[in-house]
């Protein structure tokens, strides 16, 4: 144990990204929790991204959902019992059975589900009610690694460590923003830089702040990644740089797979013709592989968000396979996962192709199976996958469906039409811990308050295959269970309850590890039956462990290194990538829209959404575009733009960004009807998917971009959520004391003037209004003279910066200096808006770091001496650098 | 040439100047001549009221027991003496002769002059209403009206004012602040309409209401009635308001009687040019009784610039008085009103107000300039606008803090 941490301390892994980082939870008196890194967890050894940093500020009970709802015939959610919430459930799913037959039936799961939880979904789907319609969000994130894996090692397995990263003298990252979306992580591999002079290589369309720390930098074009993998495979057999004896002993495949790159891109001036790279880059990076043995290839969405993305995978696979580079230490190719818990989901069958345990719907696995659950209904081949089950719910043919955890009328791509989908079910049961959210505006029939981070008791799986426990450390609400219950509950109500008669995590924990073990022999790469004897008391204090952990064996840090794959030879294979035309562009939606996660938010913002620091990096939704793409469209710096696709709007605040490639755009996936009124970037999405994998191409629709009118803004500050009026463009965030609306739109002053009077009353306002100069500004005051509602609307680049108001939100009653001065957008006291904060862990703003920059701190360290911003976790020490280097720069 | 002190011995005998009238105007003028031309001139100032000049705009603190009667004062004795200055005080002038370039007293002296300035100031309006001569109708213009009010004034004391202007809304706060169950009575539809738009005006009559004055708008005042005092105001409509005391403050007339018996061209005021001077090249006329261009100006700060400009040319500079935007401040028992320029003039509005506060600004704005301004509850910044109004400054660049005031605007600039 950590020798250092409060007694008080609850050991527990982070919510958010597949690092897995440990964390000390420990609550105060006030129902909330201080949060630090865990010094000896091995994915992060005490290190925390600003998201880690700020769990704190999301625990809070306010936007939580306590207590069950229903709905009877068209009308409006009610709260319920928990048995009669069960009891409709049960119900529906027993008259859809009878009805329209299993296949009428889905479970639409979360790689943010603990494993136990995931396990009890996945039973009682397949095993119980006879349906293989189980699909996760996982599907959009991770299937095409899943997928290469497979197809490669014969098992979805990541062959290494996150120690491979201390230890490699390359890093390759493919499709991966690692400095924004796995920053723990990223610090690790800056360290290895720093250490031992290990080069960073970065591939993608995108420059992203991850390229600020790279030793090189390849802007491939979209959708080339497979082409340069290959160009690289016959690079290194033209230098000399196969291992034979590797190749020869434990894999099949490479001739093909050579011949077929050769084909492709025969040399490196064909590679760079194809990927749109500088051949001298190409050069490089392919001399740099070829030399350095202690190689890792990371890649994520970049790679599997794509049209091609198992091919993508095979393309990276082949050339460890062929060097012999995977399971030793600093070698092997590396999937960074996109959540918490989407290895755990994958490992009891989350996914509509697999069945349990890493087990497929082979018919002797599928009788495996029935044996150990003694399921009297098994599902025997494959269901749907993500896309094609909301498709098939669009068309009515699945009928009663039970989402937990997740949010699809956000994440999906056509969002819209998934919203659309989920009003025809019969039977629309959601599981969630909040109130609100896009998926539980779409009409659901119950929805089931689940346990939230804090309260849940399981295990999650890390991206190095890291078994570690999640913990609670809050009080539940009354009214709310763990999912692992609910599911118990309906199976029971169902005539299961003998199968599903765990009364704790610990009963499923031990199930599933045994159902690992059954069978196996080897056979399969998961198996962590050494576990299935776990006593409660063990399972509390379970250490983080990897996978493969079988019966009388320890732990795995590492396979496949002398082989040993788990195809039926035992031999990998080497992949021949199927050509494919890169995305392109369409005459009438000429750019492409590549999308994706920012630093400091994650998925549909349910939980960062609650946090002020992690909001105040970027306050709205974004489109990013190569400054020369946005000036013949007349867009500047924070316009508005619409961005549009076949399939949906959305409209954008424009960021010029020179590392844009021209010709794409970038938005990022957060946003929701939640908290903007124009920013669902899903519902822009196309569906096109990776044949093999099922999973969306999220990274290349066709799209437009046009300027959207919109000569006012603004902002609404108030401490208590309301509606912006209809119409009007706005994104809301939270700040200290309440929340805040950027808004925009052709409403000018006097509309504003009217809905701001109609909802604190004319009487208690306090006003500026410059009608013909397009200014109007109003504040109200609750009893205390605490300010309670704020509005500043006018010409753009004509309104002040809120951080003076927003600091007298947060505080109390406003001194008569301030208040006179409050609608100048000032404070009495003369402090001038301090500018857009950067260091989200410690509040630290642009200014404050200018300042103390100008004041001698010259690098980033002594930044962080001075203000401590960059010195947690680190994700933000590109934009100081980038400060440093203006701040500094002759005028 | 300039001497360096005060003489009456001198060899070289100084220049007999005159001033009839002993007001503020009067006042100021003296202290610039003793600045910019000490000993020059032999100045003597001629007043009708028995006091040395005081500070006229004070009178409703006296009324409201804030200030002594003493203490508004403007100058004592002692600085009229050592300053060389004569005071004929409570002794009215009754003729101005011309030819003879000689002023007469009411007690038959003849005061010869050199150049001789008219600051006489104005009569209070008294409204010829039935009963209008009963005892206990009084103005409020001097001391002698204040010691009237003082001197009646106590719990218990029901008293009318009529006038919702300046000094019929001190007149009444006064009285109230001195236990009198006053009623202020107003002709128009709001208080001090020449000056406030409708919403401060609201605000004044909310605050003045507040004080305990009972505010009765539109109103017109039919007759006084009382048997051998004043005990009652009949309005038109018929209401009868009770009255131990009844003030009319409804507006001043310049005092100009003795500038047309000399014949001196007037209209509404003795006509003067940007020199001060009346159509006698040694007569000037200054303060409420003066017209300029048109404008007669019943405030203090236009006497004051014009003593200023009279006195530079006595002392022999090129100084010329182009006339004043006014401004009015109104400050009665924590309410505080400014205005300033032509507020009913149409222009762009900027409007800021917090009624939890008290505080409501509005301000005109015509072809990129301040033209006027309206300020309740805090007046600090009216100097500032006053000069953007008066210098016609250009206020683009600081249109976005302007209301926000001096200190706002100083830090864009």
């Amino acid at each position: 144990m950590n020798a250092l941490a409060d007694p008080g301390a609850v050991r527990t892994t982070c919510p958010y990204c597949g690092v897995g980082c440990g964390l000390l939870a420990t609550p105060d008196a006030a129902g909330g929790a201080a949060i630090a890194g865990d010094a000896v967890h091995p994915a992060n050894f005490g290190r925390l991204c600003s998201k880690g940093a700020a769990l704190g500020e999301t625990i809070g009970h306010e936007t939580r959902l306590i207590e069950p709802m229903m709905r009877h015939g068209e009308g409006p959610l009610g709260p319920v019992s928990w048995d009669a919430a069960l009891d409709r459930v049960a119900d529906g799913l027993r008259s859809t059975l009878a009805r329209h037959g299993p296949e009428a039936i889905a479970f639409y799961l979360s790689g943010q589900l603990l494993t136990e939880d995931y396990y009890a979904a996945n039973k009682l789907a397949k095993g119980f009610l006879g349906t293989a319609n189980v699909d996760t969000n996982s599907r959009l994130c991770m299937a095409s690694s899943v997928a290469g894996h497979k197809r490669a090692f014969g098992s979805d397995t990541v062959p290494g460590s996150y120690e491979d990263l201390d230890a490699a003298d390359l890093i390759v990252l493919v499709g991966s923003n690692a400095a924004w979306c796995h920053p723990v992580l990223f610090r690790r591999m800056a360290a290895a830089r720093a250490a031992r002079g290990t080069r960073i290589v970065v591939i993608d369309p995108r420059r992203t702040a991850t390229a600020d720390e790279a030793d090189l930098v390849l802007p491939i074009a979209h959708g080339t990644d497979t082409d340069l993998f290959c160009g690289l495979l016959v690079h290194l057999a033209d230098t000399g740089g196969i291992d034979a004896a590797y190749v020869a002993a434990h894999t099949q495949g490479l001739d093909a797979a050579l011949a077929a790159a050769r084909t492709r891109v025969p040399d490196i001036t064909a590679t760079a013709r194809a990927t749109g790279l500088a051949e001298a880059d190409v050069a490089r990076f392919f001399a740099w592989f070829r030399e350095t043995a202690r190689s890792v290839t990371c890649y994520s969405q970049g790679v599997n968000q794509s049209a091609h993305g198992t091919d993508k995978v095979n393309a990276i696979l082949n050339c460890h396979l062929a060097t012999g580079r995977i399971g030793r230490p600093g070698m092997g190719p590396f999937s960074l996962t996109g959540q918490p818990n989407a290895m755990g989901g994958r490992e009891v069958g989350g996914l509509a192709n697999q069945l349990a345990a890493h087990m497929g719907f082979s018919p002797p696995e599928v009788d495996r199976v029935r044996r150990f659950w003694d399921a009297p209904a098994m599902a025997a081949s494959e269901g749907l996958k993500a896309v094609d089950m909301f498709a098939a719910i669009g068309r009515g043919e699945i009928k009663a469906l039970w989402v937990m955890g997740t949010n699809p009328a956000v994440s999906l791509p056509r969002a819209d039409a998934v919203r659309a989908a989920l009003g025809r079910l019969d039977l629309f049961v959601l599981s969630e811990n909040v109130r609100t959210n896009d998926t539980a505006a779409c009409a659901p029939h119950v929805v089931l308050p689940a346990a939230a981070w804090g309260e849940k008791d399981g295990t999650v799986t890390n991206s190095e295959r890291r078994i570690s426990r999640m913990r609670p450390f809050l009080d539940r609400p009354a009214g709310v269970r763990p999912d692992w219950w609910a599911l118990a509950q309906v199976a029971r109500r169902l005539g299961f309850g003998a199968a599903f008669a765990w009364t704790r995590p610990a009963d499923i924990f031990r199930e599933h590890a045994a159902l690992s073990g059954f069978e196996n022999g080897g056979t399969r790469d998961f198996d962590i039956s050494a576990l299935a004897g776990l006593s409660d008391a063990a399972y509390e204090t379970l250490e983080p462990v990897q996978w493969p952990l079988p019966a009388g064996g320890g732990a795995t840090a590492r396979l496949f290194a002398e082989g040993g794959f788990f195809t039926p030879d035992r031999r990998a294979r080497l992949v021949v990538p199927a050509t494919a035309a890169p995305p392109a562009g369409e005459a009438e939606h000429p750019f492409l829209l590549n999308t994706g996660r920012i630093r400091d938010q994650w998925h549909t913002m349910t939980r960062t959404g609650l946090s002020p620091r992690l909001s105040a990096h970027l306050t709205a939704p974004f489109v990013a575009v190569h400054p020369d793409d946005a000036a013949p469209l007349g867009l500047a710096e924070g316009d508005l733009a619409t961005v549009a696709t076949r399939h949906g709007r959305a409209v954008l605040e424009v960021r010029g960004d020179a590392g844009q490639p021209r010709g794409t755009l970038f938005a990022p996936i957060h946003w929701s009807a939640a908290n903007a009124s124009h920013g669902r970037v899903g519902a822009l999405v196309h569906d096109a998917r990776d044949p093999i994998s099922g999973q969306p191409d999220s990274k290349a629709t066709p799209a437009t971009l046009a300027a959207y009118a919109a000569p006012y803004r603004g902002f609404i500050l108030a401490r208590t959520a309301l509606a912006p009026p209809p119409g009007s463009w706005w994104a809301r965030l939270p700040v200290a004391g309440g929340h805040a609306w950027r808004i925009a739109g052709g409403d000018g002053p006097d509309l504003w003037r009217d809905w701001a009077r109609g909802q604190v009353g004319a009487a208690a306002l306090a006003e500026f209004s410059d009608l013909s100069g397009g200014q109007y500004r109003a504040a109200a005051f609750d009893t205390n003279g605490r300010l309670s509602f704020a509005l500043m609307i006018g010409p753009k680049g004509a309104v002040p910066a809120w951080d003076a108001l927003k600091d007298l939100l947060a505080g109390d009653r406003v001194g008569e200096a301030d208040r006179r001065l409050i609608l100048s957008g000032r404070s009495g006291a003369g402090t001038m808006p301090s500018g857009p904060l950067v260091c989200a862990c410690f509040g630290v703003a642009r200014d404050a770091i200018a300042a103390a920059i100008r004041a001698g701190a010259h690098d980033a360290a002594a930044v962080g001496a001075a203000l401590k911003a960059g010195t947690n976790c680190g994700s933000c020490l590109p934009e100081v650098r980038a400060l440093i280097a203006e701040t500094l720069q002759p005028a | 040439m300039p001497r360096s002190a005060p003489s009456t011995s001198s060899a070289a005998p100084a220049e007999p100047l005159l001033v009839i009238g002993n007001g503020m105007a009067a006042a100021r003028l003296c202290e610039e001549l003793v600045r910019r031309a000490p000993g020059r001139h032999a100045v003597t100032v001629i007043g009708a009221e028995p006091h040395l000049a005081y500070n006229r705009v004070l009178l409703s603190d006296v009324l409201a027991g804030r200030t002594g009667r003493a203490e508004i004062t403007l100058h004592d004795a002692d600085w009229w003496r050592a300053h060389g200055i004569g005071v004929i005080a409570g002794m009215p002038a009754t003729a101005i002769d011309r030819v003879g370039r000689a002023v007469v007293l009411a007690d038959g002296r003849r005061l010869p002059f050199a150049r001789l300035v008219l600051a006489t100031g104005s009569d209070a309006i008294r409204l010829p209403l039935p009963g209008g001569d009963l005892p206990g109708v009084t103005t409020f213009r001097d001391m002698a009206d204040v010691e009237t009010l003082l001197s009646a004034a106590r719990p218990g004391v029901r008293a009318v004012v009529i006038g919702g202007g300046l000094l019929g809304i001190e007149a009444a706060s006064g009285l109230a602040r001195a236990g009198v169950e006053t009623t202020l009575v107003h002709l128009m539809d709001r208080l001090m309409e020449r000056q406030l738009d409708p919403r401060a005006a609201d605000l004044l009559c909310r605050a003045v209401a507040a004080q305990g004055i009972t505010v009765v708008l539109g109103a017109a005042s039919a007759a006084i009635e009382g048997d051998g005092r004043v005990a009652a105001l009949r309005l038109a409509d018929g209401r009868r308001l009770p009255a131990d005391l009844l003030v009319m403050a409804c507006g001043v007339t310049p005092k100009i009687g003795l500038a047309m018996a000399a014949g001196l061209a007037c209209r509404r005021g003795i006509l003067v040019d940007d020199t001060l001077a009346t159509d006698d090249p040694a007569i000037f006329a200054i303060g409420e009784c003066a017209e300029h261009r048109g404008a007669c100006y019943g405030l203090v700060a236009p006497a004051y610039e014009q003593a200023e400009v009279l006195a530079r040319r006595l002392a022999g500079e090129d100084a010329a008085y182009p006339g004043s935007v006014v401004s009015t401040h109104l400050k009665v028992s924590g309410v505080f009103v400014f205005s300033a320029g032509d507020i009913a003039a149409p222009g762009e509005e900027i409007v800021l107000a917090d009624p939890g506060l008290g505080l409501y600004r509005r301000l005109v704005l015509r072809d990129g300039r301040l033209v006027a301004a309206v300020l309740y509850g805090d007046t600090a910044d009216g100097p500032f606008y006053l000069d953007l109004i008066t210098n016609r400054t250009p206020i683009a660049a600081i249109r976005a803090d302007l209301a926000f005031g001096r200190l706002a605007c100083a830090r864009v600039a």
